[in-house]
């Protein structure tokens, strides 16, 4: 029965329909509701990993004991994996196993745009990419029977138009699917020796996979009424030629876009007056396509930065577009904010009042960096506020060339000024590793975990802190402050966020400390089912002195109106942050 | 039939997402070729958030653009306001006037412009504006104004009340179901 489907669930379907049997995966938008969907069938095993390196790992073992297996991540975490991912490419599989990667271009939730079709080249290892979620559940499936065929890992590749666009699709049954595990020390031992003679065999396989690209039903051409031009495309920018030019132009539409089919390329590009290569971000296809000689229009009409449209794609072929009309007047802009009652915002006040300088990490925390809070100096990637801050303050520490004193910026007992903030999950994910390096290596660094007990931003996985799993079973509970001590931090210690004079003194006293130190910054995300808000905070207008002390957390529930405090009783939790601020006593807790 | 595209707006948290949802069932019930397209993440925060759904013979683009939409479904009036470049020439905005300030207006380094209906229809934009917050409220819960709008669309497309109900039915939990037809009606006369 036709149904709509996510492009992200479709995938789901199809590893369902293929038989596939384990999935481990670390979320990340837009790739995330792959793992969730197929987490609700009940004959796949599905587990959120600490990091997509662990998961991937484990998605390999899976593959060797001879089951369907699937690795789900966004595209920087394909950087996190990449290490299993050079190497799995020598091995091998068993039973099959594929790496669904999603790229964001546009970057709706993304700390940069990467074309992840990079990594297929790179490693060797085929990729596919589908561009709805028909095509999604079809080249799953068509994926596995490739890993097998041609012994390889295939890379799935999703981008935000197709992960996150539901469209027709007809499920089908499943197929069981196992195989037995047999020892092949020479396949699965890399060692050098072994290396070396598996280098040949994936040189060999990527021979095979281009043949099999030219006839493969997965690169198709479709007719056009004319010649003049022929557009070479794939994914989301498929679907934009499609919708401006219907059956106008040919176009050769690939499925697989690694190892790409040259001699049909040539053939096409034969067949057209002018051969146009479109496709998001960086030439991949295009820097193809002139390697085998061909003349081609890429990059020079069609942007590496940003997403494409049907707009974007009339203008560059000069047609004309009518936009609708605009009001005279300035719009506001209405960014992402931290949302009312969220647990952070009471840590950040405090670090801004404190003028601290903060290595900020990725997740929702992020948002501290937007005014009025402002609190946050770095985002880089998963980790690096922990290892960022240590480098930080040990480079803070030196003597400056030609001088006995230390920077201004230095460490030192009193002077210190610099924190990094993490989340619970990222933490897990690679900030441990980090602050290893902060015991070991000795530098007098304060991390602050954020702990709010969820992997917020992607929208509330479970993670090795929470006490669940992905399927919502209970689960071992990593003890942060166990976690910390053990791995060599003497001053650990907890606060409560909602609480600003405890934070306040907590920050205080971590910095002037004369060895490592980590703050955990404990309460759940307001967003929790399970948590309960207190009723919303009244102000009392004759109290209300207009001082907007309460504006400075850049809470969603507070404004001015009328020159004084008003509480949007629909968005206020009741957490008392904004009461804390108040030196009228005009902002009341409310009963509970 | 030439592809129809209707624009979904508003502010994160909104339930947007429930009404795309619902149009979806009904719309496939017709056995249309329908996109749907969300964004998910960062965007969510309380930001502007917009889906996208279209439906034909064959759609293609999973995104509405500039000059293209038919209707705009908008749950708060900046919203509607920020998207009026996407409506066609004979297109029509539906729009919540409820009013929920960004943060450049909080923090006062923005203010929210007024008289945006009249505005709007200054410019002969074509524009449906209702108290849905209100409306929702009187059908027993704020939450149901993603109802009320989908109420008031229903009066421009030739769906059967049936169809509605059906759709409504498959996408609300059972116990809310008389709260959301009854938001769906009000929607719909008001």
């Amino acid at each position: 029965m036709k149904t709509l489907m996510l492009g992200n669930e479709a995938v789901a379907r199809g590893l369902f329909e293929a038989g596939c049997a384990f999935v481990s995966s670390y979320p990340g938008t837009p790739s995330t509701e792959i793992t969730e969907a197929a987490a609700k069938y009940q004959e796949i095993y599905a587990e959120w990993a600490p990091n997509e390196k662990v998961a991937l790992e484990s998605a390999f073992g899976a593959c060797l004991a001879g089951r369907r297996s699937f690795c789900g991540m966004k595209h920087v975490g394909l950087n996190v994996a990449a290490d299993p991912l050079f190497t799995i490419a020598y091995t091998g599989v068993n039973a099959g196993l594929i790496i669904g990667v999603a790229d964001d271009p546009g970057m709706h939730s993304s700390q940069n745009e990467q074309d992840s079709r990079h990594y297929a080249r790179a490693s060797k290892i085929p990729m596919l990419e589908p561009a709805d979620s028909a095509e999604a559940i079809a080249f799953t499936k068509a994926a596995y029977e490739l890993s097998e065929q041609f012994d390889t890992p295939v890379l799935l590749k999703m981008c935000t138009r197709v992960a996150h666009s539901q469209s027709v699709v007809e499920p089908g049954e499943r197929t069981e699917f196992a195989k037995a595990y047999e020892k092949n020390p020479a396949k699965y031992i890399m060692m050098p020796g072994n290396a070396k003679r598996r280098h040949p065999v994936v040189e060999e396989r990527t021979a095979a996979l281009v043949a099999y690209a030219e006839t493969s039903p997965l690169n198709r051409v479709e007719a056009g009424t004319s010649n003049e031009i022929g557009i070479i495309t794939s994914s989301t920018s498929y679907q934009y030629v499609k919708e401006v030019f219907g059956d106008k132009y040919p176009v050769m539409k690939l499925g697989m876009i690694w190892p790409l089919p040259e001699q049909k390329i040539i053939d096409f590009a034969k067949s057209v007056r002018t051969l146009v290569v479109v496709e998001e971000l960086d030439s991949f296809i295009e820097s193809h396509v002139r390697d085998l000689g061909l003349a081609c229009v890429g990059k020079s009409k069609f942007s590496c930065i940003g997403e494409f449209s049907q707009n974007f794609i009339r203008e560059q072929f000069d047609g004309t577009v009518t936009a609708g009309k605009t009001l005279d007047v300035n719009i506001p802009a209405r960014p992402p904010v931290m949302c009312a009652g969220c647990p952070h915002r009471g840590l950040f006040y405090t670090l801004v009042k404190n003028k601290v300088t903060a290595m900020g990490d990725i997740g929702c925390y992020t948002l501290g960096a937007v005014p009025p809070l402002a609190a946050l100096d770095t985002t880089i990637c998963m980790g690096a506020s922990v290892s960022g801050l240590h480098g930080f303050n040990k480079a803070s520490s030196l003597p400056l060339p030609g001088a006995g004193s230390t920077a201004d910026s230095a460490v030192g007992a009193t002077g210190r000024r610099t924190v990094a903030v993490i989340g619970d999950s990222t933490f897990m994910h690679s900030g441990i590793t980090g602050l290893v390096n902060i015991a070991y290596n000795d530098s007098n660094s304060t991390v602050i975990i954020v702990d709010n007990s969820i992997t917020g931003m992607t929208g509330h996985q479970q993670n090795p802190t929470t006490g669940m799993n992905l399927k919502g079973d209970p689960a071992a509970k990593i003890d942060l402050e166990t976690l910390c001590r053990a791995v060599g931090i003497r001053r650990v210690r907890v606060v409560d966020p909602y609480d600003l004079a405890a934070c306040d003194t907590a920050i205080k006293e971590e910095l002037a400390a004369n060895e490592p130190s980590v703050i955990i910054s404990r309460r759940p995300c307001a967003l929790l089912k399970y948590v309960k808000h207190d009723k919303p905070l009244a102000v009392d207008a004759d109290k209300c002195k207009s001082c907007k002390a309460c504006m400075k957390i850049g809470c969603p529930a507070i404004s001015m109106v009328n020159g004084k405090a008003k509480v949007d009783n629909t968005l206020c939790t009741g957490c008392g942050v904004c009461a804390q601020l108040c030196k009228f006593d005009a902002l009341k807790k409310g009963d509970k | 039939m030439q592809t129809k595209n209707i624009m979904i707006v508003g502010v994160g948290g909104q339930g947007s997402l429930l009404a795309s949802k619902l149009l979806g069932r009904l719309l496939l019930t017709r056995g249309y070729d329908i996109k749907v397209s969300e964004v998910h993440g960062m965007s969510q925060r309380g930001g502007s958030v917009v889906t996208y759904v279209r439906f034909g013979d064959k759609v293609y683009s999973p995104i509405i653009d500039k000059g293209e939409a038919d209707f705009i479904v908008s749950f708060e009036l900046l919203e509607a306001a920020r998207y009026t470049e996407y409506l066609r020439p004979d297109g029509r905005i539906i729009t919540n006037t409820q009013q929920i300030n960004p943060m450049p207006v909080i923090t006062g380094a923005a203010t929210y412009p007024e008289a945006l209906v009249e505005q709007m229809q200054q410019k002969e934009i074509a524009i449906d504006a209702i108290d849905a917050l209100t409306l929702a409220e009187e059908a027993g819960s704020a939450k149901a104004v993603n109802l009320v709008l989908l109420g008031r669309l229903s009066k421009y497309f030739d769906f059967t009340e049936e169809e509605w109900m059906q759709a409504i039915e498959k996408s609300v939990p059972p116990k809310f179901l008389e709260l959301n037809r009854k938001a769906f009606a009000l929607g719909a006369q008001n």
